[in-house]
């Protein structure tokens, strides 16, 4: 029972974190285009409209109006956090449409994308790990190589190889707008093999270092085999500096899903995205930014959570 | 070796002849750093000179050579209106790294600012810019990016800013960690305790050690500034063709990826062999700093 009360109070405390966290960014995004404000409802008709010319007073009138542009720029911060208070953020300039219906309807595919590709990102490196690591031999120098350059490997250009390779040369899979888990594959190992050798590195430095400690002797020394010692007790230390990595990942993911799907012409909210820095859209690339960082803020305090249940000397404390 | 110095007497090092030293050190680095760093010469020569490295003209049209498969004609063959496209990644070198390293040196003045006024600023300060830190890294760094470019239009220099601003919360990070550090050391302690003033304290001590890691830092950033550099005029939203930046030549080639691969894997092959030379490089020149060489890499 107390400890109960005690983890409810632990996440109450995180999530109130988080919540200024993302009061904060919006904040931020706020500033970004307030201070620098043109005339914005003149842009937002010539670009409707097409045509360059100045736009009549009455029309002018009425996308101020809409918008709310001719407020003080305090008065629009007051309306635009008390908007998100209540999940509003706002109206797109172009596309008739509440922000965050633009938002959700788009983000399922991107956010499937993102944490399939985290866990294969998993898969690639824990498995290169405990296969390589601390050894001297061809594989793990292989392995050694692999994570250099993966880690400064562009998405947008691994994308487009995998495409010519293996949806156009081969044909494997289809080129563009295939559904389901074969339109999947090839993104998700694209955008996971970046995130798959930085969080290699990570492991790899830690897991080396775990395996020096007396405790694996000791292990050893009860008769435990090499691959025992790795997978049962080396690998539960090494992975805990890859958790934190996989809070800050969530982040790197959103920027690489972006261009992934650009490469793979994928719905989602790259695509969104693309358009509305292309329009000077505001509130839905704000929109988009504030959404992204409290999903980034969620899985953190996640992350966080894990760490116990991996870390148990944690919950003494 | 050393030996008796009669004006002092006390032992001090003998220093070994300047080539000796050359040698020594030219022994201790590794093939692997020896090859990265020829690498990234050739492209500063591509920057600076590209007229030594071009095989042809770059902006020189020839509508009757389109498509041309890599050859010995055009080692990496010809784009849509028959351009040289060895020659266009080596005309579009300068504006990528200027791209790249406006960007890094824009990223780390900011998170110097940052750094400084946490690490020397009291707890007040120190409280503040970790919060804001914090904040900085819960947006994505191609996410803050765009949102630069939406409210400033796409161009060169907004993409070197957006770039910067983006990366700049990463370093801020590591700059406040080892200003901290410092601050705290057992030698900066002793300055105090010696009753040195707090501005010789700061000079002499706290920066020189606390801002060595920025040559690494900078040298690691560079590749990954072009590569997300790359990434926004990738999108369209940064450099415009017929720019032969690298980025832009990748945006240029993507509607001919079916007719041409090599449009779009010879430029992205131009970014990926940088950025892995100067992080390793980068790797290197940090972990001598920290006094650990580590021979991973060949």
């Amino acid at each position: 029972m107390r400890r109960a009360l005690q983890q409810a109070g632990w996440l109450a405390k995180r999530l109130i974190g988080g919540i200024a966290v993302v009061w904060a960014t919006a904040t931020i995004v706020f500033l970004l285009q307030a201070l620098t404000e043109t005339n914005r409802a003149k842009s937002i008709i010539q670009q409707q409209s097409g045509s360059a010319l100045t736009p009549s007073k009455g029309t002018l009138d009425a996308v101020n109006r809409k918008f709310g542009l001719t407020e003080s720029v305090f008065h629009q911060y007051i309306s635009y956090i008390g908007g998100l208070a209540h999940g509003n953020l706002g109206v797109s300039y172009f596309q008739h449409d509440a922000v965050t219906s633009v938002i959700s309807q788009q983000i399922g595919p991107t956010l499937v994308l993102l944490f399939v590709a985290l866990a294969l990102a998993w898969i690639i490196a824990v498995t290169l790990t405990v296969l390589a690591a601390g050894r001297d031999n061809v594989f793990s120098r292989f392995a050694t190589g692999f994570q250099l350059v993966a880690a400064s490997l562009p998405t947008y250009w691994v994308g487009t190889i995998l495409l010519v390779v293996f949806a156009l040369d081969l044909g494997w899979f289809q080129v563009e707008g295939a559904s389901g888990i074969s339109g999947l594959v090839l993104p998700a190992i694209t955008l996971a093999l970046p995130v798959a050798g930085f969080m290699g590195q990570v492991i790899e430095d830690e897991f080396v270092s775990v395996l020096r400690q007396p405790f694996i002797t000791s292990a050893r020394s009860r008769g435990m085999g090499d691959l025992g010692v790795r997978t049962r007790h080396a690998l539960r230390h090494a992975i805990l500096p890859a958790l934190t990595l996989s809070g800050w990942a969530v982040g790197y993911l959103f920027s690489g899903a972006v261009l992934v799907e650009s490469v793979f012409a994928r719905p989602g909210i790259g695509s969104i995205l693309v358009n509305a820095v292309n329009e000077g859209d505001v509130p839905v690339v704000s929109g988009i930014v504030v959404v992204s960082a409290a999903i980034y803020v969620l899985a953190n305090i996640a992350v966080d959570a894990a760490y116990v249940v991996v870390d148990p000397r944690l919950k003494s404390r | 070796m050393s030996a008796l110095n009669p004006s002092f007497g006390e032992f001090v090092e003998e220093r070994p002849a300047l080539s000796r030293r050359a040698a020594a050190f030219a022994r201790s680095v590794p093939f692997g750093i020896w090859i990265a760093s020829l690498v990234v010469a050739l492209f500063l020569i591509a920057a600076i000179f590209p007229q030594l490295l071009e095989t042809t003209n770059p902006y020189n049209i020839n509508l009757a050579a389109r498509f041309s498969a890599p050859s010995a004609a055009h080692l990496l063959g010809t784009d849509q209106l028959g351009r040289d496209v060895f020659s266009r990644i080596v005309a579009g070198t300068g504006e990528s790294l200027s791209i790249g390293f406006g960007a890094t040196g824009i990223a780390l003045a900011l998170a110097l600012a940052l750094g400084l006024l946490a690490g020397l600023g009291g707890k007040v300060g120190d409280a503040i810019v970790s919060r804001l830190i914090d904040v900085l890294f819960a947006f994505p760094v191609l996410f803050l990016a765009l949102m630069v470019v939406t409210v400033y239009g796409a161009s060169v220099t907004t993409t070197m800013f957006a770039v910067g601003i983006g990366t700049s919360a990463g370093y801020a990070r590591m700059i406040r960690g080892q200003l901290v550090a410092v601050r705290d050391a057992g030698y900066v302690e002793a300055a105090r305790a010696i009753g040195h003033r707090k501005t010789k304290i700061v000079w002499q001590h706290i920066l020189p050690n606390a801002l060595r890691p920025l040559i690494a830092l900078f040298t690691l950033g560079v590749g990954n500034a072009v590569i997300w550099a790359s990434g926004i005029s990738f999108l369209g939203l940064g450099v415009a063709p017929p720019s032969p930046e690298w980025g832009a030549q990748l945006a240029a080639g993507r509607d001919y990826t079916t007719a041409a691969w090599w449009l779009e894997v010879m430029p992205g092959l131009a970014i990926v062999l940088l950025a892995v030379s100067v992080t390793v490089i980068g790797r290197h020149i940090q972990a001598r700093l920290e006094g650990t060489v580590r021979t991973t890499l060949l």
